[in-house]
């Protein structure tokens, strides 16, 4: 009998052909625009959706099989963590404040960029471009889910992580990521790409997750360094389809170009603000510290983000708008924020302290041109009132920024000894704005900015928590005395060091 | 520039006067005196005096920096939305124009103890 010899295997390239293109058909009881509606109202213009390259090739199938790797063995290290009391080989119980910092903030992000990928994944026509965004959707949860496990530990033993979800959506520094990704996920198909796919997984994620992972690894937080390897392989393929994604659309229409260019505008300027909180981890919070925010800056930011908008350039795109004025507030914002956070710390769920003399000295040398001369002074200040036992706690709330929502603590790009103010009025209404940037992104979309919900604001108009600080607290599960306030004096310090003493002497 | 949306985008501000009580937002920072990390954001009667706005609300948020005891309010400088403005403590908020969600700026370019050197 002649049979015919099946082939034992699929070749890499007919498995990917069969396992994406394939899935794809041509729609015949419904217009192609009644499947996807929401792939033209942006200006986009796409010709042939065939052209998208998939760099990584990569299958459903295969996906899931190096997830469920990558997995186990994290789950085996953060067992291996918790049943050894990994936590107390921390550096010191400061540290914890930028893990705090990164849970509330960081965490859910990583959920919203989920939500995203998952939401464009169905709205773009392309089928290479579907399976991508659905796996980046996947591995988004992913993330989410091993940090917020890989952090649970820490909240058996210390304070100001317990909350973390509510305080997601209601403690008032945490609206300046919420508000960034809702306003991503708000936008179109390809805007949302441009900005998490692009913007942010490519320009500015290194200076994220490279800081943060050695970070972890100089400071012996062997949960974070876990998760940071586990999604290290994933944060490769989105910076690449972000990549893809930008050069596809550019290279379809030169119409693109000017629209693109505006969301690079936005989107780095967002970006950047949203940063400016791990140079101050960087810079203030690791006790052993890997390099200064300027550092980081110069290599991520200037040299990387430089060559790749050389490249960029023969599409017509230039460097984001806000470019030359964040290489300007390079030796800033990481102290104008540390002292913020300092005198505010009556209102956050992490701890705040005055660098010591030998944290100050760092600053200096790496700070040359600003630390003794703009930011010392007032460290010194500070420290000199909690000497004399009135520790300075700024007993009024901050202005917030109409688009990126942060305290516009944020001073000149020419002038660092004056707070940038910036205002215009519409519709008999009056908004303000931290920089120069903000404000051209309202005024692009004043429909979408106006109705922020700005926590400051809203504690006046009564709606957190029935108005008052105490029942503010409440609201957002912040335990005063336990969650707030200087590290100096704090349970989690005390903890620590008797722990930790536990563990080295013969204490009890 | 208006937002690019596939249907009619109605939006409303969610901060408008009416919100606050009959009370009215005003913001206020004191310049170069960078130790406040931030514009103060107060929320106040519109009848309120100016005088009493800067001596019930003011004084208090700026305790804190050692130049606020020796301000010589005759000699300050205020600006309004950025644009120079002469208040009179004897007039409430209202009569001087100071609405909600205004920005007021103390300037005491004479003073700059902590923060030192630069004029202002």
């Amino acid at each position: 009998m002649d049979m015919k010899v099946q082939k034992a295997k699929l070749g890499l390239k007919e498995r990917y052909r069969l396992m994406t293109r394939d899935l794809g058909w041509t729609p015949s009881y419904q217009p192609p625009e009644a499947l996807f509606p929401y792939a033209g109202y942006e200006g986009i213009v796409i010709h042939d959706w065939e052209k998208w390259e998939d760099p990584f090739r990569l299958t459903m199938d295969a996906y899931w099989k190096y997830q469920a790797e990558k997995d186990r063995k994290f789950y085996a290290i953060i067992d291996a963590q918790a049943q050894n009391n990994g936590h107390l080989n921390i550096t010191d119980a400061r540290y914890l404040s930028a893990l705090k910092i990164f849970l509330q903030a960081i965490s859910p992000g990583e959920y919203a960029a989920h939500k995203g990928f998952a939401r464009v994944g169905r709205e773009f026509p392309g089928v290479g471009t579907q399976v991508a965004c659905q796996m980046q959707a996947i591995d988004e949860l992913r993330h989410a889910q091993t940090q917020i496990h890989a952090l649970s530990n820490y909240n058996r033993y210390y304070n100001g992580f317990h909350a973390f979800i509510q305080q997601r959506d209601r403690i008032w520094y945490n609206s300046v990521p919420r508000s960034f990704f809702d306003d991503a996920m708000s936008g179109g198909p390809f805007e949302f790409i441009i900005a998490i796919g692009f913007s942010f997984e490519y320009v500015l994620t290194n200076l994220l997750f490279v800081p943060f992972m050695s970070g972890a690894a100089y400071n012996g937080d062997m949960a974070t360094v876990t998760f940071g390897f586990s999604a290290q392989s994933d944060e490769a393929r989105h910076m690449t389809l972000g990549l893809e994604c930008i050069k596809f659309v550019l290279e379809q229409d030169p119409r693109n170009v000017p629209i693109v260019q505006r969301w690079l505008d936005k989107w780095f300027w967002r970006g950047l603000r949203l940063l400016s909180l791990v140079g101050t981890m960087m810079d203030y919070m690791l006790p052993k510290r890997v390099m200064s925010w300027a550092e980081a800056w110069d290599i991520y930011g200037e040299d990387n983000g430089g060559a790749l908008f050389r490249d960029l350039a023969r599409y017509g795109i230039r460097p984001p708008a806000g470019w030359a004025d964040a290489g300007k507030a390079r030796d800033h914002i990481s102290h104008q924020f540390m002292l913020a956070l300092y005198q505010w710390s009556f209102g956050t769920a992490f701890h705040g302290w005055i660098p010591s003399d030998d944290d100050m000295d760092w600053l200096s040398a790496k700070y040359p041109d600003t630390f003794d001369r703009y930011y010392r002074p007032r460290w010194m200040h500070f420290r000199k009132l909690a000497e004399a036992g009135t520790p300075f706690r700024n007993v009024g709330l901050a202005k917030l920024c109409q688009t990126c929502q942060f305290p516009c603590v944020f001073t000149e790009a020419d002038d660092p000894t004056l707070l940038c103010h910036r205002e215009l009025e519409r519709e008999g209404h009056r908004y303000h704005f931290c920089s120069d940037h903000c404000q051209t992104i309202f005024e692009h979309e004043p429909e979408k900015y106006v109705q922020a919900w700005l926590p400051m604001n809203q504690l006046f108009q009564g709606t957190s928590g029935g108005g008052g600080i105490e029942n503010w607290m409440k609201w957002v599960n912040l335990v005063d005395g336990q969650d707030n306030g200087d590290f100096e004096g704090s349970q989690d310090q005390r903890n620590f060091a008797a722990w930790k003493g536990q563990s080295t002497t013969n204490a009890r | 520039m208006a937002i690019n949306a596939r249907k009619p985008y109605p939006s409303q501000p969610v901060d408008g006067i009416e919100r606050y009580h009959g009370n009215q937002l005003v913001y206020l920072s004191w310049d170069r005196h960078l130790i406040f990390a931030a514009p103060f954001i107060t929320c106040v009667l519109p009848g309120l005096r100016f005088g009493e706005f800067v001596d019930t609300v003011l004084a208090p948020l700026i305790a804190a920096d050692p130049d606020a005891a020796v301000i010589d309010w005759t000699k300050a400088q205020w600006l309004k939305a950025n644009q120079p403005f002469a208040p009179d403590f004897a007039r409430s908020l209202a009569d001087n124009g100071i609405g909600h969600k205004d920005q007021l700026r103390l300037q005491t370019p004479w003073l700059n103890t902590v923060c030192g050197g630069a004029a202002g």
